[in-house]
């Protein structure tokens, strides 16, 4: 990609230690004055090897491995690959599994996008939300850490089932948190997304177009930002997810042109309390029984490949499984959504201000775990 | 449109260079010979009743005789998905790069090229981009010994 | 300083030393007595804004330093600051690097002469008193760049320059929001100015004139620029520079940083409240009531009124970027303020 620079460039380099940019990113960015000429995204500082680490371990060992890729949304991350697995072998679950899956699935996403919110928030400058959305996110993660024992990293999908079950009461907490965490998302909109200021620093900032999202294999929110309505759950749904009455928020540019940070940013608030719905109806759902039933004994597929996607809160998971028929993958490739994501930076950013680029980078919602694997 | 109805399109329209279809497999694939794949994945996005303007997928594979490149193509429009599969020879993986049909093959072949050493001929910009610029080897290769040092620091 | 002059007679044998002494000695003592009400004005400042902030996110903040809602919080931060090693980056400027925290604090400082703190209680009662102040608050802008420069940094020199764009662009719309009230007092010192709003709050500017009203606000956007508050904390900007001029800074050059920015809150709103708010006179109209509570105890309520008020806005709103920054200040505070500045002539001269 050859670009023209005219003037005089300055390289500043947004080093991988760096208050805003979600994790170990460099970001080299070529500036003339305010301007970015060109931002140059180089990624590579929290690579785990997950890939070979998987080649080496029996397949029930690897979903602790997945945790750690996005570590915000540990939840989906496992889902993504005990899904592929159970796909692979022809493994179905009981409803209770399933119910409980969901809303496991749907709490976590609740909990990346208050992250998101709260960082973009910190990242534009006002400082309170993300003090609101991490109090908020709190209670999640006590219900996380009294079903499985772990806050961030929970090892709790399994391959056929999952580790616990739920505990008593765990339903009844669950539901007085929603009730009480509605009218909070209200609340953050009247702070955050309504106030002037903050539409004049995203909505007119960061237009991605339909066109170059999808050639740029953009998924989730950033590509629902720009009015394309798809959402895995809806047009490849899985785990039952057709039998849920839910709507998907797609960017719709009522401050800006289409496809604008705050439309990103907009569709993740507003996937929130879409995923409060959710919960609701899995709550309901919810029938007695016994969450180890279908795990088996040793997990050995048959041999062949099988790719799947899952809806993660950051966009289409994708898990790609090569078998050869024994105990450990041949061969596990992940297809994680900020890759895609990061890889249209370079073409968002070029021309835009410093500060715009911080914008940009927040209404991505990236995290580097998942891109560096 | 099926897997089935897919493989025989794309068979019809080339022929011999698509050396085997599986489109009953629970992941259906062809594989195309690796000169084609340029003119196979333009052939995908344009015809309408394809149309897989979505690139989900582009990684290797290593077997021990040969170093696969896998496509994994969805269309947004049909909602079909199919896979494409090129086998290269394990001494010198060379392949045409797709960027200029999606955009996003740039960072997929970068990381593609830096975990296995396949080379995609006619990138813009073929450099590592997980492991650091300098790093000798290629890890996800089967054959891959990690080096005792890099730089004076032992791995 | 005249009662401070007059103190100093109690000095035994104060006739036998030089003149030159006696004529330096109180300017001395008021400078040490301006600069330790500050320090602890500040003191006071920073541990407000901690619980103020706090109390905003729904949280507490300090509570355990010195036992009452953590009042110690400051001075035992101050103390870890002076405890810190003394760093010099590499290849910075030295001297530059050096002299700039202390050319900041300067610029804040030194306009705390004119002040009237109560009836007599001011070090000085310049005749040019709103002119002293506002070209000794812009030194402050040299000490930026030069921190900016000196760190041999780029974020640095990013932050000085937003800085000085910035606090250039908005002493213009501040300076013109000040003249709408000297226009009906027909005096630049701050003595008169305060004196002129005697008697109660119906006398204040604030409220005697509605384009006053909106002097004082445009005054009141201006000087959060001035002070590098958020919305427009660009220059030091957490997010994107790091910490923009002060990145390089640490320990106690950092500390003076800090208490360079709040002295310069301080004065912003001393300013206001000396030309908008009646200063330190009383608020009961006085027609009911004659002034009964002190002068100056008085004026640091109101004081903290405003205070608290640029607080607040710290913690609601998110930044504005820079060229909205400049834009609000060249398209829309310019003009307004002119408009008012205009209004308030005409109003004078026809009523």
């Amino acid at each position: 990609m050859e670009v023209d620079y005219s003037g005089d460039v300055m390289t500043l380099n947004m080093g991988p230690q760096h208050p805003s940019t979600h994790g170990v990113l460099r970001l080299e960015l070529k500036t003339d004055g305010e301007i970015v000429a060109d931002a140059i995204p180089h990624i590579g500082y929290l690579h785990r090897c997950f890939e070979k680490h998987a080649e080496n371990v029996d397949y029930p060992a690897v979903v602790p491995y997945t945790d750690r890729m996005d570590y915000c949304a540990a939840m989906n991350m496992e889902l993504g690959y005990v899904l592929t697995v159970e796909k692979l072998m022809g493994i179905q679950v009981n409803n209770r599994v399933r119910c409980i899956r969901i809303i496991m699935a749907e709490l976590d996403r609740i909990a990346s996008h208050l992250i998101a919110a709260g960082t973009y928030g910190n990242d534009i400058g006002s400082f309170t939300p993300f003090l609101w959305c991490f109090r908020d996110r709190e209670t999640i993660l006590d219900l996380f850490e009294e079903t499985c024992g772990a806050r961030l990293l929970y090892n709790y999908n399994w391959i056929g089932g999952l580790m616990y079950d739920l505990k008593p009461g765990f339903e009844k907490r669950l539901i007085e948190f929603i009730d009480y965490f509605e009218p909070q998302v209200d609340k953050l909109n009247t702070l955050l997304s309504d106030n002037y200021i903050f539409i004049k620093r995203t909505a007119a900032v960061g237009i991605l177009s339909p066109e170059t999202a999808i050639s740029y294999g953009v998924t989730g929110p950033n590509l629902r930002g720009s009015g394309v309505k798809f959402d895995v759950r809806k047009d490849e749904p899985y785990l039952g997810y057709q039998d849920i009455d839910f709507e998907i928020p797609v960017g719709k540019g009522e401050y800006g042109p289409l496809g604008s940070c705050w439309d990103r940013y907009m569709v993740r608030i507003r996937e929130v309390k879409e995923s409060c719905k959710i919960i609701r109806q899995a709550v309901a759902q919810l029938t007695p029984g016994d969450v180890h039933e279908s795990i088996p004994k040793r997990v050995k597929p048959p041999a062949g490949d099988i790719y799947m996607r899952t809806e993660c809160p950051r966009g289409e998971l994708g898990y790609y499984i090569v078998s050869d028929g024994s105990l450990k993958p041949y061969r596990l490739k992940v297809k994680s959504p900020c890759f895609t994501v990061m890889s249209a930076f370079r073409e968002v950013s070029r021309g835009t201000m410093i500060s715009d680029v911080v914008a940009i980078l927040g209404s991505f919602d990236i995290v580097l775990g998942e891109i560096d694997r | 449109m099926t897997p089935q109805e897919i493989a025989a399109l794309i068979t019809e329209r080339f022929g011999s260079r698509i050396l085997e279809s599986k489109p009953d497999a629970i992941n259906p694939w062809s594989a195309v010979e690796p000169a084609a794949i340029l003119e196979v994945s333009q052939f995908l996005r344009a015809d309408d009743r394809l149309s897989m303007d979505h690139l989900e997928l582009l990684g290797g594979v290593d077997y021990k005789d040969r170093i696969e490149v896998v496509y994994v193509l969805y269309s947004m429009k049909h909602r079909h998905r199919y896979t494409l599969k090129c086998r290269l020879p394990r001494e010198a993986p060379v392949i045409h790069t797709v960027e200029s049909v999606w955009a996003v093959a740039n960072w997929h072949e970068r990381e593609a090229y830096d975990m296995f050493g396949i080379v995609f001929d006619g990138h813009s910009d073929l450099r590592r981009i997980l492991c650091p610029d300098d790093w000798e080897g290629y890890p996800l290769r089967k054959d891959y010994k990690a080096p005792k040092s890099y730089r004076d620091m032992p791995v | 300083m005249e009662s401070i002059a007059r103190l100093l007679q109690f000095i035994p044998r104060y006739d036998a030393l030089p003149g030159i002494v006696r004529a330096l000695l109180p300017v001395l003592v008021s400078c040490v007595v301006i600069f330790a009400a500050l320090a602890i004005a500040v003191l006071f400042a920073v541990w407000l804004e901690r619980k103020v902030s706090a109390h905003i996110q729904d949280r507490l903040g300090p509570m355990y330093v010195g036992g009452w809602h953590g009042w110690a919080q400051t001075l035992a931060d101050a103390l870890k600051l002076l405890l810190k090693e003394d760093i010099v980056p590499a290849s910075a400027d030295r001297l530059l690097y050096k002299m700039a925290p202390f050319i900041v604090f300067l610029g804040a400082f030194a306009a705390f002469v004119v002040v009237p703190f109560g009836a007599s209680s001011f070090v000085s009662d310049l005749n040019i008193g709103v002119l002293y102040i506002v070209a000794v608050g812009s030194l402050s802008v040299i000490g930026i760049i030069m921190a900016g420069w000196a760190s041999n940094n780029k974020y640095s020199l990013y932050g000085g320059m937003r800085a000085a764009a910035q606090i250039i662009s908005y002493e213009i719309p501040s300076t013109i929001a000040i003249m709408t009230v000297i226009i009906p007092v027909g005096s630049l010192s701050m003595v008169d100015i305060v004196n002129a709003q005697k008697g109660g709050i119906q006398h204040w500017f604030l409220f005697r004139n509605p384009f006053i009203f909106l002097a004082f606000i445009v005054y009141f956007i201006a000087s959060l620029a001035e002070v590098n508050r958020t919305p427009f904390d660009i220059p030091e900007a957490e997010s994107e520079l790091v910490a923009g001029y002060h990145t390089e800074y640490s320990g106690m050059r950092f500390a003076f940083f800090f208490l360079a920015e709040y002295a310069n809150m301080f004065l912003v709103a001393s300013v206001a409240t000396t030309l908008f708010l009646g200063g330190w006179t009383q608020i009961i109209p006085a027609s009911i009531a004659p002034q009964l509570v002190p002068g100056p105890i008085l004026f640091f309520l109101k004081v903290l009124v405003i205070i608290f008020l640029q607080m607040w806005l710290r913690w609601s709103l998110p930044r504005l970027r820079v060229d909205q920054l400049m834009y609000l200040s060249w398209k829309v505070l310019l003009p307004i303020s002119l408009v008012l500045v205009l209004s308030v002539g005409w109003l004078a001269v026809y009523w």
